[in-house]
């Protein structure tokens, strides 16, 4: 009986987190949703507007073909079906940043249903379902004034329409992200996906990326407990943060015997404390009913099948075959896929040349170097020729690791070939017999240090090998410069 | 029927500001609405689609490519109160 009541206990104490994830995503187009005026970003306010984005009676909208085959796009990558009829709607609610009075979006016939995410989260997998996806317009941009920053407190709004009708795609995920470090990695390997499609750029600085949070902890039963929505964290470590307070919260107020009501939540990161962000009041009636001034959306098998063909390789699969075809390791394999442009360089050079060797240099010293001047592949002068022939000049003993290097640093700073820097600044591997009458001069010239190694004192050898490579100013071949040390110097 | 509680809540949605005679009248006018589609209701259309807009057309869309913008002095022409070349609303409660 005792032990009973303490099993009940510790049931009770075993909190398991529900989380379901909502992200709103800037599609990549060039123009906004249903109007020609651009996109754009830090740009003047309203300076990228019109009758339709603003909202002026009598102004029709016209749909963007581009963004409904991003949506598309972004569905089959998800795994989702996409549907052969889809209806945009309208949304209706009162708010500055909306001057229609009324959001387009879709709702009871989405562009996509159903689908899922594999997120890497450790050494393991977590599959997220994704209930949906949808297209529809982002809003203004409100610029509060007052204190917070939010809306509370603010004495008025000063709107910016830039924003206004930007093309966004929400996808809502089924409530089975375990913990707030798994959400974090779906949200960041949504991100990786999105930006390999070129669905859109998703970064969460510049709001391309958003994403909220449903957040609840499952009754000892096993049922799904009250949920609270956690609103805009904007960034990968917010997302963490913010839920992993809000579990703390709620948790708190289970074992206190309370209730979880449910609300709308912002998360402050200054504060690390979540507040209640919108009253009850504002309560979700949105009355959609189909948005009269467009027509349904109808996708034919062939329309869908034809941007799945021209669709870029996922991460995922790239990830794969650079492990099976090169015989990368997967963390290898991941640094160069983080960055088409590197991953498709890579693939030139290892068509040529080891593909080992080639990952080495690549995503080590080259991507050094784009890193620290800020320059992208594309804009490098090291082609991938290049880059085989460095590779080359190693494996035959031409020159050194080292002194390649250096090499490197010349041919990204000029655009010269390899072979050609390294006759001009002198930096070929020394020749054999040149090497054995460099250490010979060595030995001679620090008699008490060649002393030592002959007794057995293995330390000095490192000074010998310095003073050797002085003496070729780095360009012999340590392995073989060190064989020679020993060999002359055993007693 | 519908009920005075109804037209409050509706009337609340869209911010509109009723005296108790026009929820009165409102509720009436909204019967009216509601006997018509009753009217509809009655009528066999599991065969037919529901329709919400006349015309038989379907992926009516545009390239995306940029057309002209509104200068921003015309963007900001109709706003009472511009401020810093934003539009300026009341605080919102
Ligand atoms: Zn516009």
């Amino acid at each position: 009986m005792a032990e009973e009541n303490a099993l009940q206990t510790q049931e009770r104490r075993t909190y398991q987190a529900v989380i379901g994830l909502e992200f709103h995503v800037h599609l990549a187009t060039r123009t906004k949703m249903f109007c020609g005026c651009r996109v754009t970003y830090g740009e003047p306010p309203n300076t990228h507007t019109c009758p339709v984005c603003l909202g002026h009676p009598g102004a029709l909208p016209v749909a963007n073909e581009r963004a409904i085959e991003l949506g598309v796009m972004a569905g089959l990558a998800l795994n989702c079906d996409v549907s052969r009829r889809a209806v945009f709607a309208r949304k209706n609610y009162f708010y500055p940043d909306l001057p229609k009075g009324y959001q387009i979006s879709q709702f009871d016939e989405p562009i996509c249903l159903g689908g899922h995410l594999d997120v890497p989260l450790g050494d393991e997998t977590v599959r997220v379902g994704i209930t949906r996806l949808h297209l529809e317009e982002d809003a203004a941009k409100n610029v509060h004034v007052g204190t917070s920053g939010r809306m509370h407190g603010s004495v008025g709004s000063l709107v910016d329409f830039n924003r206004g009708g930007t093309p966004l795609m929400e996808i809502v995920t089924e409530p089975d992200i375990p913990s707030p470090e798994a959400a974090r990695a779906t949200a960041n390997h949504l991100k990786d996906i999105l930006r390999a499609i070129g669905v859109s750029e998703a970064d969460m600085e510049k709001g391309q990326l958003r994403c909220d949070a449903n957040v609840s902890i499952r009754n000892p039963d096993g049922s799904f407990g009250t949920k609270t929505e956690l609103k805009n964290m904007n960034s990968f470590r917010f997302v963490e943060k913010g839920i992993a307070r809000e579990l703390e919260r709620q948790q708190e107020i289970l074992e206190s015997g309370g209730r979880i009501e449910q609300t709308t939540l912002h998360y402050d990161p200054e504060t690390d404390e979540v507040h209640e962000l919108r009253s009850k009041e504002f309560a979700h009636d949105y009355r959609y009913f189909p948005e009269p001034d467009l027509l349904p959306l109808e996708l034919s098998g062939s329309y869908v099948r034809e941007i799945g063909d021209r669709m870029p390789e996922l991460p995922d699969a790239m990830r794969a075959r650079f492990v099976e075809h090169y015989g990368l390791s997967p963390y290898d394999a991941a640094v160069l896929i983080a960055d088409r442009g590197l991953a498709a360089f890579y693939e030139e050079v290892a068509a040529e040349a080891d593909p080992k060797q080639s990952s080495n240099w690549i995503s080590g010293d080259f991507r050094a170097l784009l890193n620290e001047s800020g320059t992208d592949v594309g804009g490098s002068r090291v082609t991938p020729g290049h880059m085989v022939e460095l590779i080359g000049l190693v494996g035959d003993g031409r020159v050194s690791r080292s002194a390649a290097r250096t090499v490197l640093d010349e041919v990204f700073k000029t655009g010269d070939r390899p072979a050609e820097v390294v006759e001009r600044e002198g930096l070929g591997s020394v020749e054999a017999d040149e090497l054995d009458g460099v250490v010979d001069g060595v030995i001679s010239s620090n008699p008490d240090e060649a002393e030592r190694v002959r007794n057995g004192d293995k330390k000095v050898v490192g000074f010998l090998m310095g003073q050797v490579m002085k003496a070729t100013r780095g360009n012999a071949d340590g392995g073989r410069a060190r064989e020679l040390l020993l060999q002359k110097l055993s007693s | 029927m519908i009920s005075e509680e109804q037209v409050r809540h509706v009337a609340s949605l869209a911010r509109l500001g009723l005296t108790e005679d026009e929820i009165k009248e409102m509720g009436g006018q909204l019967d009216a609405i509601l006997d018509s589609i009753e009217k509809i209701r009655e009528l066999d259309l599991a065969d037919t689609p529901p329709t919400a807009n006349p015309l038989n057309l379907s992926n009516v869309l545009r390239p995306d490519e940029p057309r002209p913008e509104l200068p921003r002095e015309e963007a900001l022409a109709p706003a009472p109160d511009p401020a810093d070349d934003l539009f300026a609303v009341p605080r919102i409660d």
